[in-house]
């Protein structure tokens, strides 16, 4: 297969322009229940712990937004869940082996637990004792958390295909570790950092509705309580962002160096590598391969921070996207070029063990299982002709890397600002502020969903890290079809969501409630 | 572990695993059903209301079985996964559609501000219903009739038809299938109003839907079940695939548990129907709901053992695919059979859960979070 084959790169453009358009609309939904759902939590805890009835009405009042929202980030879920199968088959028996277990094992650990619960939390409250209700809301939470966990496990893999082997017999990557998988350090940083990112979200949510409140003069001590609870929320899950977001660069510096170039526009590598805080980069036709050529047309930087931090040493080499393409000898670094040799090598190997396998020839297949084996972690170079298609989008990794980055250690003052504020009592005064406190709600979306922008188109072109091309991984199925699929989900989604927003507001506008 | 448990007994395991989930799964649709009935039972807005109140508390339900009938399906047996979504694209992607509807549905419809209204919110409620159980019963169906595909070289799936699954509807017995699926589901849906709700016209209506969907849904499903025992069936041994005559009918002769299951879920499903001119009538949904279990299990064990190909190729009969051609490895079902050790624990917090929060009366819809 030709990735110049016209009809081949429409099909992956399109289907996987369908499958960001699910998960971007998934994303919209799903921080406000992972996060949103902790912090119901934790007010009905301080309600059954205290027994004011207060709290009660603050735990209700989120309940109701946390309803509104929880239902279409289910459904946008399940598609996201089938469109494996349906958009991209090939992976999905490539990898099925080992990622469908997170997949499943999350069904019945995590989403039956969230599903079932939901239920009695939202309708059980003059039902059930106030413990068993607090016990139900807890699980709702817990399961939610959970589902995630497993969900960033299969992708963890995807960009880190720990515990796994290939199976020539089968043409597939079988699972040999289900622990390597479950707990690998990508596995687990993935995790926190992801819904800790959710808890930020929810956190900007409820600090934004309750300042509109603050601004409008109404539900003045709904809107603090929620103010104070939010905030220290908020603030936790920053601290918590910012240190994962560390320990995540220092796993891509690790296993995937062109993502690290990328977010950091850095074509020629060096020792004690500057980290860019802002920078206006050039357009790629003004780049070359000329180590002293600089790619930004301004930049900010700090000297020497970007290889402390990936490696921990201010005077280590952080590569570049030209010494992992064309290779570094000082710095010991093959060009990408022998990568795609060993790939071709295995391609070959396989399809010759294949047509052994089918002739029952027990030798050739000993012989091509061990050359196969000996060049399995290239083979996904082998399909590349053009070394440029290994790059990423560097611009679109750049800028959603530098700003999101720059939101996380705003929100880290706003939360600060926001208690200060609140300790003073001065917070109602400050109405610039608290409309920027609105305006932050929208701005955690636009940081979460860049998040993603930068861990999924960062790794492109690998469905699965060095070894399944996204062109490799499609389903057989027309360009016109995955279009039609393309835009009936973009309306439908969009109308969806407006309904959502429409719903959402008008809720926060009409609700009263009175503290005692 | 290997010398205690072999794969052939993994992929027989994980059948059954999965014909449980599939079987509850159909039997949840009872929500779909419920919902295309909500007009014709629901004479008023309070009814309607009532009605809707009583399905909104367990649609998660039948949306989180069918996720993880779907993850397990993908964990278990991936090739078929594969298969069967990538070339019965148009199939699954209309059901999805109006499985995202359902959601938002129970959750819009009532809320002040809703961009759609709460009529349209209500027609999607009975799409959902009717799409879903149709085609969900359109695709079991198509489980015994076959499809156009063929598996490469590489064992990467490939279809040859260009409608890519909508030929299925065009299949009798799958369209028989479908129609079987929507009217069981409608006689499951009727039941749980009867169950759950304290009105008597409700029940009234109700009890008189159950008789007739009831009725329709036993006809029909006894002219699939002759329809598919006069057909030849795929039956493999090793890796040899060939037809057989009468096989499904034979299956249930040569595996007579799974006759057993046929025949009691056919007995209890009838007694069900029957019994609506009776006084107790509060629990026949749990008799038809075991009913359905019980018959959709039968299905499921007669595709999958028996040397039966579970999801045939018409368009190259070695393509089609078994328990032992389709299945993960050895490694990935041991790992998935221990994970599924907590579904007895699953099974019984849902129960608790279920009880409750199941009685909806006229004073429970004043409360905020109604649908």
């Amino acid at each position: 297969m030709n990735i110049l084959d016209t009809s081949l790169v429409e099909l992956v453009n399109w289907s996987r322009a369908q499958f960001a358009l699910t998960a971007i609309y998934h994303w919209f939904f799903v921080p406000l229940t992972i996060g949103l759902s902790f912090i119901l939590a934790i007010c009905e805890t301080i309600y059954v712990k205290t027994g004011n009835e207060n709290w009660a009405k603050i735990t209700r009042y989120w309940m109701q937004l946390f309803a509104i929202n929880f239902a279409i980030g289910v459904a946008t879920g399940i598609v996201l869940e089938f469109e494996f199968g349906t958009n991209w088959a090939n992976y999905s028996w490539i990898a099925g082996d080992i990622f469908g277990a997170p997949l499943a094992i999350e069904g019945i650990m995590a989403f039956f637990l969230e599903s079932t619960f939901i239920g009695v939390m939202l309708f059980g409250w003059n039902k059930i004792s106030k413990k068993m209700h607090l016990l139900a809301t807890w699980l709702v939470a817990i399961g939610s958390n959970l589902s995630a966990y497993w969900i960033l496990v299969a992708n963890a893999w995807m960009n880190n295909p720990v515990g796994t082997k290939f199976n020539p017999d089968m043409a597939r990557n079988e699972m040999t570790s289900f622990f390597e998988i479950a707990f690998s350090p990508f596995a687990i940083n993935k995790f926190l950092h992801t819904v800790s990112s959710c808890y930020l979200v929810s956190a900007l949510f409820v600090l934004g509705v309750s300042s509109w409140y603050l601004l409008k003069n109404r539900n003045v001590e709904f809107a603090k309580k929620s103010i104070l609870i939010g905030s220290i929320f908020g603030l936790f899950a920053s601290i918590l962002i910012i240190i994962t977001g560390h320990s995540s660069a220092q796993l891509i510096a690790e296993k995937q160096p062109m993502k690290l170039a990328a977010m950091e526009g850095l074509y020629n590598g060096k020792k004690g590598a500057d980290l860019i805080v802002f920078g206006v980069l050039k357009d790629r036709s003004q780049l070359n391969n000329d180590a002293d050529s600089d790619p930004f047309i301004f930049k900010i930087s700090i000297p020497k921070l970007l290889s402390f931090l990936a490696f921990e040493d201010f005077n280590s080499f952080v590569p570049g996207i030209n010494d992992i393409l064309y290779g570094n000898k000082e710095h010991n670094i093959k060009p990408i070029t022998e990568k795609i040799e060993k790939g071709k090598i295995a391609i070959s190997a396989l399809q010759q063990y294949r047509e052994a396998l089918k002739a029952s020839n027990k030798q050739k297949m000993d012989e091509m299982r061990k050359v196969l084996n000996e060049n399995y972690k290239y083979i996904g170079y082998g399909y590349f002709k053009n070394i440029e298609h290994l790059i990423p989008n560097v611009f679109l990794v750049f800028y959603s890397f530098h700003i999101m980055v720059a939101l996380g250690f705003y929100f880290v003052l706003v939360f600060i600002v926001a208690l200060w504020l609140l300790k003073k009592n001065s917070l109602q005064n400050k109405k610039l502020l608290l409309r920027l406190f609105v305006f932050n709600i929208f701005l955690g979306f636009i940081a979460s969903q860049l998040g993603w922008v930068v861990a999924e188109v960062g790794r492109q072109p690998w469905v699965i890290q060095d070894i399944l091309p996204v062109f490799k991984a499609t389903s057989h199925l027309s360009v016109k079809m995955v279009q039609t699929t393309f835009f009936i989900f973009l309306i439908l989604f969009t109308i969806l969501l407006l309904a959502e927003i429409k719903i959402l507001l008008h809720k926060i506008r009409k609700t009263t409630i009175e503290l005692n | 572990m290997s010398e205690v448990i072999s794969l052939t007994f993994l992929q027989n395991y994980w059948w059954v695993i999965i014909s449980i989930l599939g079987s509850f799964l159909i039997f949840l649709m009872y929500i779909q059903g419920g919902q295309t009935l909500i007009y014709t039972i629901g004479k008023n807005e309070e009814e309607l209301n009532l009605l809707i109140n009583a399905l909104g508390r367990k649609w998660e339900l039948t949306f989180t079985t069918l996720v993880t009938f779907g993850g397990a399906f993908y964990a278990s047996f991936p090739l078929f996964y594969a298969t069967i979504l990538s070339g019965a694209y148009w199939l699954w992607i209309i059901t999805l559609i109006v499985f995202v509807l359902q959601a938002v549905s129970y959750e819009f419809r009532n809320k002040a501000n809703n961009l759609l209204g709460k009529k349209t919110y209500e027609y999607f409620l009975f799409f959902n219903g009717l799409i879903a159980s149709l085609f969900l019963g359109i695709i079991i169906g198509s489980f015994f009739t076959g499809n156009d595909f063929y598996i490469n070289e590489n064992n990467l799936p490939k279809w040859n038809n260009h409608l890519h699954g909508l030929e299925n509807i065009l299949c009798i017995e799958n369209l028989i299938m479908g129609i079987t699926l929507f009217f069981l589901s409608r006689t499951n849906g009727a039941l749980f109003f009867v169950y759950s709700i304290d009105n008597t016209n409700i029940v009234k209506n109700s009890l008189k839907q159950t008789k007739i969907n009831g009725l329709i849904s036993c006809i029909s499903f006894i002219l699939f079940l002759i329809l598919i025992f006069l057909r030849k069936g795929y039956e493999y041994n090793n890796d040899y695939i060939y037809l057989r005559e009468n096989k499904y009918f034979l299956n249930f002769i040569e595996m007579p548990i799974t006759l057993v299951f046929l025949l009691s879920g056919l007995f209890l499903l009838i007694y069900s129907i029957l019994k609506t001119s009776g006084k107790n009538v509060d629990k026949l949904f749990l008799i038809s709901g075991l009913a359905t279990i019980l018959l959709v299990f039968s299905l499921f064990l007669n595709l999958g053992f028996n040397n039966t190909c579970y999801f045939p190729s018409y368009a190259d009969v070695k393509s089609s695919l078994n328990i032992r051609n389709s299945s993960s490895s050895y490694f990935t079902l041991s790992v998935l059979s221990i994970a599924s050790l907590i579904l007895p624990f699953v099974l019984w917090y849902i129960i608790r859960a279920w009880k409750l929060i199941t009685k909806v009366s006229s004073s429970d819809t004043l409360e905020n979070n109604d649908y």
